[in-house]
């Protein structure tokens, strides 16, 4: 029993190729026969090392032109009509097998969500629905959807379609991030030319369908990648959250029903219709299927970004395509899996986690949009997290008491503690204040500032406690609660009793 | 909003309800465009693209540029402030002739971006947030730009420059201050309509002129003997690749027949 003991074994032997797996059998053929009432292994399936003819974005290194005639060539709108005519029950039923889940950080089931755009008796409404495509892409770390828009925007364009016809909408707008000025361009271009093919507009694609895809350019608010407040946005006010419910796809942009997604969320829509949905559910772990665009940065010797199945290993995912962390994977101290609101995870979770929704929850973290970012031992960890916090202060839109305050306060107070001014029990009061916080905003901009702090917290306490001791033994003597020193009160300043 | 440069409502020379400001007839024709994006009751959701619009033409966005977009699209000028005031890409006061806008969140941090903080203070001579005496360059630090695998990074005006070190972004300033005279303004807007219509743009990122031929780096710019480089990454990556050799894509590209047969 070999291979049942073994399960390692297992991994390799279905790794890579058929030279791999033939010498498995030969393996098992060596442990004499089995008979028939062995219950049989589930073979352990390993991802990861997707193939390039399973890659959906294969323009990711600017290989041809971003004009509809190369887009043509490698495959993008391809029977874009016979899609359409398929109706949105079809394109819903392909999404929903393919298991795509939302690209966009939540994870929310495309399939359903779209379909909650053609409830019974949508079609006795005369309002406009439309679909909004979510291209404001601020999540430090996050740079997947700046490369579909400025190289494979005809898959974006392509994809409104095909998306907005699922949900029945009659017009596209794609919120751009105010920044991507070229990408913009690159991706307006690619709307001209679609218009003058005869590929969106009116009749689009000569389906008998009319649909108009406009693009938003934003002006650099990250509250804005929040569907709420990208709608607000959209309709010309300052963006801050709106109330749910009534949901967007009751009452949503301009009133009418209306869907917001994720860029690759809806450029990878045309590709799974035509390749199938069971082609894309055939990667990744069941309930995390698919391909994903993951972009790796921070201290690895090749930052990147790149196609890869779901449920890769982090670690191969480091190893294969960015040439490893600096200085060896012993030189880890940490990564942030997936954007800068995921909880940090130090280097014994990193060391087998697979890189999907379900793993991540898992081990406390999340998916996120993917973006690993790696530190290596030489890194300031505090520092790192200080950072993200002073950059949540900077983007809390101030509508929520919570959030306005709370990542006031806790900007401040990780500033301290980057010096280890503090006391340790002001680490328990950090960690309460992110626990009040959560849940109690409108979006999800109170989670979002309130988890790294929470993950610094939970793999990272001891060196927040050295720090306040060192701080301590370099001036004397333990910092007051807020940071002033212990001989305050001696030079006659007002500091809160209780210390 | 620490970042953002006090911004009172006090009048200046420059800002002041009284200096008049209308869209050039150009401009005039692009509004028209605009607004046939959004619903006709909903005209006023275009009041970012006409503040970007007229932002673009003045030079920043004074509170002439703000009346006058309330006036076009008939909102009260208290809403256009407000849109104004919240997001963090309209300068309410005068910036220089490049906005150089420096990365620091955590990616790029981690990448060293204080050294190019570092050498872009001491290049200027002023701090975050103010513009130089001469006029050329305003300095902002700001938050994440969305270029990470590329970090550290600039924007200047509309151009994202990449994989920066303290002695190439002091170059690149270096450049930029000695032809600061003789470089034309950005002139064309991205939602203008397309200068040619086939093939691809041409001086966009990435974008190729040969939709045959692989798409190489953008090419350095050279004004009166002075080499500028070119946006993107000045490592000699193209993109978002490994910067070592490629670990994927390097297959022949799919076609069609890739697809389903029943479609």
């Amino acid at each position: 029993m070999f291979l049942a003991r073994n399960p390692q074994c297992g991994v390799i032997a279905l790794a890579s190729s058929h030279l791999a797996r033939s010498s498995a059998i030969a393996v098992y053929r060596q442990q004499g026969s089995r008979n028939l009432a062995t219950v049989s292994d589930t073979p352990t399936r390993s991802y990861g090392g997707l193939k390039d003819q399973d890659r959906i974005f294969q323009n990711l290194y600017g290989h041809h032109g971003t004009d509809l005639k190369s887009a043509m060539k490698y495959g993008d709108w391809y029977k874009t009509k016979e899609i359409l005519l398929k109706g949105h029950d079809w394109i819903i039923g392909e999404i929903k097998t393919s298991g795509l889940r939302g690209r966009g950080g939540a994870g929310f089931p495309s399939g359903m969500k779209w379909s909650f755009m053609t409830p019974p008796g949508w079609n006795t409404g005369t309002t406009p629905r439309y679909l909004v495509v979510n291209a404001d892409e601020g999540e430090p770390g996050t740079c997947k959807d700046r490369e579909i828009m400025r190289k494979d925007p005809h898959k974006l364009v392509e994809g409104c379609l095909v998306a907005g016809r699922a949900m029945e909408a009659t017009a596209a707008y794609i919120y751009i991030r105010g920044e991507f000025y070229h990408e913009a361009t690159v991706l307006q271009r690619a709307i001209q030319e679609a218009y003058s093919a005869g590929l969106i507009g009116k009749n689009a694609c000569g389906s008998g369908y009319d649909f108009d895809v406009f693009v938003h350019r934003g002006m650099g608010a990250y509250v804005c990648g929040e569907e709420t407040s990208l709608i607000e946005s959209l309709e010309g006010k300052p963006g801050k959250p709106r109330l749910k419910p009534p949901f967007p796809a009751s009452v949503g942009l301009f009133g009418c029903p209306s869907t917001v997604a994720n860029v690759e969320t809806v450029s990878v829509a045309p590709t799974i219709c035509r390749r199938g949905g069971s082609w894309f559910a055939s990667f990744g772990r069941k309930r995390n299927e698919g391909t994903k665009l993951f972009c790796i940065s921070g201290h690895v010797n090749n930052p990147c970004t790149v196609e890869e199945e779901m449920s890769i290993p982090l670690k191969e995912l480091i190893e294969r395509h960015c040439g490893g962390v600096r200085g060896g994977w012993d030189n880890l101290q940490a990564i942030i899996p997936g954007g800068s609101s995921t909880p940090i995870l130090p280097r014994k979770i990193c060391d087998d986690v697979l890189m999907d929704f379900d793993a991540l929850k898992d081990v406390q973290s999340g998916l996120g949009t993917a973006a690993v970012i790696v530190m290596d031992k030489s890194t300031d960890v505090v520092r790192a997290i200080s950072r993200l916090s002073k950059f949540y202060k900077h983007e809390s839109c101030g509508q929520c008491t919570p959030c306005r305050e709370g990542t006031r306060w806790t900007a401040q107070i990780m500033e301290r503690f980057e010096k280890g001014q503090g006391r340790e029990r002001e680490i328990d009061m950090l960690q309460e204040l992110t626990k009040q916080v959560e849940g109690h905003t409108i979006c999800a901009l109170g989670e979002a500032f309130a988890w790294p702090l929470q993950g610094l917290i939970r793999h990272f306490r001891p060196e927040l406690e050295a720090r306040m001791q060192a701080h301590a033994q370099a001036s004397g003597g333990e910092a007051l609660a807020g940071g002033w020193e212990h001989n305050a009160r001696v030079q006659g300043k007002l500091v809160a009793p209780g210390q | 909003m620490s970042q953002r440069r006090s911004s009172s409502c006090m009048n200046t020379p420059q800002n002041d309800p009284s200096i008049p400001f209308s869209f050039t007839p150009q401009n005039q024709q692009l509004i028209d465009e605009i607004l046939k994006r959004y619903p006709p009751q909903y005209q006023k959701a275009a009041v970012m693209p006409l503040l970007d619009l007229g932002q673009r033409q003045h030079g920043f966005a004074s509170i002439s540029v703000m009346n006058e977009v309330a006036r076009i699209l008939e909102m009260p000028p208290m809403r256009v402030y407000e849109v104004a005031t919240f997001y963090t890409m309209y300068n309410r006061d005068p910036v220089g002739k490049y906005h150089l806008q420096v990365c620091t969140t955590t990616p790029c941090m981690l990448c060293d971006s204080d050294s190019v903080m570092q050498a872009v203070e001491k290049f200027l001579g002023v701090k975050p947030g103010n513009t130089t005496q001469d006029g050329i360059f305003t300095f902002s630090e700001v938050e994440c730009l969305g270029a990470c695998v590329n970090g550290p990074m600039v924007q200047i005006n509309d151009d994202y420059y990449e994989d920066l070190t303290a002695e190439s972004v002091t170059k690149l300033l270096e450049a930029l201050k000695a032809t600061a005279d003789s470089l034309p303004e950005q002139a064309v807007t991205w939602d203008a309509p397309a200068p040619t219509p086939t093939p691809g743009p041409k001086g966009e990122g990435i974008a190729g002129t040969d939709a045959e031929s692989a798409i190489g780096k953008l090419l350095d710019k050279v004004v009166n003997g002075v080499r500028i480089p070119a946006p993107g990454p000045l490592s000699g990556r193209v993109t978002c690749e490994p910067a070592s050799k490629l670990t994927s894509l390097t297959e022949p590209k799919w076609s069609t027949e890739v697809f389903r047969e029943d479609l």
